[in-house]
């Protein structure tokens, strides 16, 4: 289809090593997760879930409340919400900031939304020194790369190639073991948090009764982002407001169960501003980016706002043979799957990247484990009527409309039809290989034809 | 006689609880390219007692139009099922993705068009895939067939995740004579067909199909089963090309055997 990285498929379904990568690595995901919520473990998954999405849709519907409600409680501990149209606003904000303070570096953690604004390319241009202490986040940094995966971001490297970059990046001697790279990305990540000016993380949920960003992590590295450096941004998209902290409850239990089969991340921590008068540890300021980027023009379309639900758990993307296959790379943008496909297009406009709502054989595993019920084959549909739609209004695919219209009319006249494919069945196989023919067959072997279609058997049948 | 009789996609429907002439919808890819799907269904079915219909001017359920992105073409083809099975009371069909389609998409394709979306509503009832008609309506497990050999079976997604047909296959192929049920690992993944996405997308449909099949192999099994033709096309499709010793069968098929 136009658009589509055929190329970058081809490349990544035809090299073995990366194929066993992504394979295995969700393999593991998809095996921890299925313990985590079995029947055993939490007999009331579905009823969590069914849960989840009556939040989520209740939070959507009511967003500028509980925004408001959030800024208030924010700045009722001190901290500041600043409210971003576009990337460019915040890193904007963060370079204002960082110039009246004086501030020279910033340690990040992993945040999908500030990948999603290209922050610390927009950082870099000015000079301030961004790093990544997420250990998968700090491996793509050496290597140039976007995340490969929501949750994993360097899912498909192997142990090996991190060796490999570590010693071409860090000058270190070649260590395959992963506790000692791990080891050598802490020396090095240690000195930058001692001497950051600035921690920026992300948040998995904004609490808008008590103002509380809410992180979870396996690392510890955004609990030392957030407390370590004198000034703490967290960057957030602005659906990620929950209303009450109770709601946390629904949640948490079900964010680390869907993402890697914890039952709870190691860390996970509440943070609603600064530090306070007799308090030991937190920053002397704390703000809250919350970033639009195009999640407002989702609003209004009462189908397709379900896609703000996601809460970024990479489920999808685990159990999506199509993720498995063309890995995350080949998507055009940083959220990749099934998630990445439903809301670039959304995001971009269908016209951008109509081709992703057709990547999917709907074979509807993605809506199976979404754990805020997001009826992602649903809106794939959708999204892929508003592509042809787009399409007929640009005057372009007309030979596939034209193709549909004919074939509807056939299937409403069925005298016609049948006398057509009885007289097409005779001459199938001197049709020329080409068009959808052509590609059916790049791949796989036509079935062989009928002798009788079942409607002249059983012609024949009623006549005997 | 009347009485309330429950069916999968929700609540208490209205049925015959006697049903002896049955209509069958055997689709277009089993009418044009696997006819002795229909032929064989239609045996196990007459076989049970069963008198059969087949209205002669049915052609498709629409999905095609529909998963491509044009729902207006896919609505006059759904008008058209609906207007030629208006007075079956029971209707068979021989996959699950286009029972789903008819049981599960028509009302969205209708949403504009109230009088259509009422009569798609009242036709889902008597929608039936093959097998769970066996099993629910028929209330048959046992259809006195043999067939030697190790069989694998292939979930199909619409029927596994839109239909919830799981152990009703296993159920039916477990009481064949002769046979050996063996699960293979990846039994819920996808075979990549997709309707059109097998041609769009021809590497990466292919490559799942490969996946599926090396899944298939580790069983050892000569034949997969399952309910979809369409999916039963698309692997055997891959494994013809490898040179593979396995044939695709669908589950009327194991059942007409004996």
């Amino acid at each position: 289809m136009q658009g589509t990285p055929t190329g970058g498929i081809q490349q990544t379904i035809g090299d073995p090593r990366l194929q066993l990568a992504i394979y295995s690595a969700t393999r593991r995901l998809i095996e921890h997760r299925a313990g985590a919520v079995g029947s055993e473990r939490l007999p009331d998954y579905q009823e969590l879930r069914t849960r989840a999405n009556q939040i989520k849709q209740h939070t959507i519907e009511h967003l500028d409340h509980y925004l408001e409600q959030f800024e208030s409680n924010v700045a009722a501990h001190g901290g500041k919400v600043v409210y971003c149209r576009t990337g460019e606003d915040v890193s904007d904000f963060v370079l204002g900031l960082a110039k009246e303070r004086k501030a020279h570096l910033i340690v990040k953690s992993k945040s999908m939304t500030t990948e999603e604004v290209h922050f610390n390319e927009r950082l870099e241009r000015h000079q301030l020194e961004t790093v990544e202490t997420d250990l998968g986040e700090y491996i793509l940094q050496l290597a140039h790369e976007r995340p490969y995966h929501i949750v994993a971001p360097a899912l498909h490297m192997t142990r090996y190639d991190v060796a490999e970059l570590f010693t071409k990046t860090l000058g270190v001697a070649k260590e395959v073991e992963p506790e000692k790279q791990t080891k050598i990305a802490r020396a090095t990540l240690r000195e930058k948090f001692l001497g950051a000016d600035i921690g920026v993380t992300g948040a998995n949920f904004l609490v808008a009764d008590s103002g509380a960003v809410v992180l979870v992590e396996n690392e510890g590295n955004a609990r030392l982002s957030t407390s370590a450096p004198k000034i703490h941004i967290a960057v957030a998209g602005i659906e990620k407001v929950i209303p009450r902290a109770q709601d946390l409850a629904v949640f948490l239990d079900l964010l680390g169960r869907s993402a890697t089969g914890q039952p709870l991340t190691v860390y996970t921590s509440f943070l609603s501003g600064p530090r306070r008068a007799g308090e030991l540890d937190g920053p002397d300021e704390f703000y809250v980016v919350l970033l639009d980027n195009g999640r407002t023009k989702l609003l209004k379309d009462p189908e397709k706002r379900q896609s703000l639900y996601c809460i970024r758990c990479g489920a999808c993307l685990n159990h999506c043979p199509v993720y498995r296959k063309i890995g995350g790379h080949n998507y055009p943008w940083v959220y990749s799957g099934p998630i990445g496909a439903i809301i670039t297009p959304q995001f971009h406009g269908v016209s951008e990247d109509g081709w992703l709502p057709f990547a999917s054989s709907l074979c509807g595993a993605c809506a199976e484990v979404c754990p805020v019920k997001i009826e992602i084959p649903k809106l794939l549909l959708k999204l892929r009527s508003e592509v042809t739609e787009a399409k007929r209004a640009q005057g372009s695919g007309g030979v596939e409309r034209f193709a549909f219209r004919v074939w509807a009319w056939l299937m409403t006249h069925p005298k016609t039809y049948l006398a057509l494919a009885r007289l097409g069945s005779k001459s199938a196989g001197l049709l020329p290989k080409v068009g959808p023919l052509g590609s059916w067959t790049s791949q796989r072997e036509l079935p062989p034809m009928a002798s009788q279609s079942f409607h002249r058997w059983w012609a024949q049948r009623r006549r005997s | 006689m009347i009485s309330v009789y429950p069916h999968p996609i929700g609540g208490h429907s209205l049925q015959l609880e006697f049903v002896a002439r049955v209509s069958l919808f055997v689709t277009c890819i089993v009418d044009q390219l696997f006819p002795r799907v229909g032929i064989a269904m239609a045996e196990v079915l007459e076989r049970l007692g069963y008198e059969i219909d087949f209205p002669e001017a049915q052609t498709c359920c629409g999905q095609p139009a529909f998963n491509s992105g044009y729902p207006g073409e896919a609505g006059k083809v759904a008008r058209h099922f609906l207007d030629v099975f208006r007075d079956a009371e029971c209707i068979v069909v021989p996959s699950g993705s286009c029972t789903s389609m008819i049981t599960h998409h028509y009302e969205d394709i209708f949403q504009q068009d109230s009088r259509r979306r009422e009569e798609a509503h009242r036709m889902a009832p008597r929608v039936w895939e093959f097998s769970r008609f066996l099993l629910e309506v028929a209330k048959v497990d046992d259809v006195g067939a043999r067939f030697d050999g190790v069989v694998t079976y292939h979930d199909s997604c619409h029927a596994l995740r839109e239909l919830r047909i799981k152990e009703g296959p296993r159920r039916l192929l477990g009481k064949v004579q002769g046979l050996t049920l063996r699960e293979m690992e990846a039994a819920e993944e996808c075979c990549g067909f997709g309707g059109t996405f097998s041609v769009k997308f021809p590497e990466v449909s292919g490559g799942m199909a490969r996946t599926k099949i090396d899944s298939i192999q580790k069983t050892e099994a000569g034949t997969v089963v399952s309910i979809d033709p369409s999916c039963l096309m698309q692997l055997q499709g891959v494994i013809d090309r490898a040179g593979l010793p396995i044939r695709t069968l669908h589950l009327a098929e194991v059942l007409a055997s004996r």
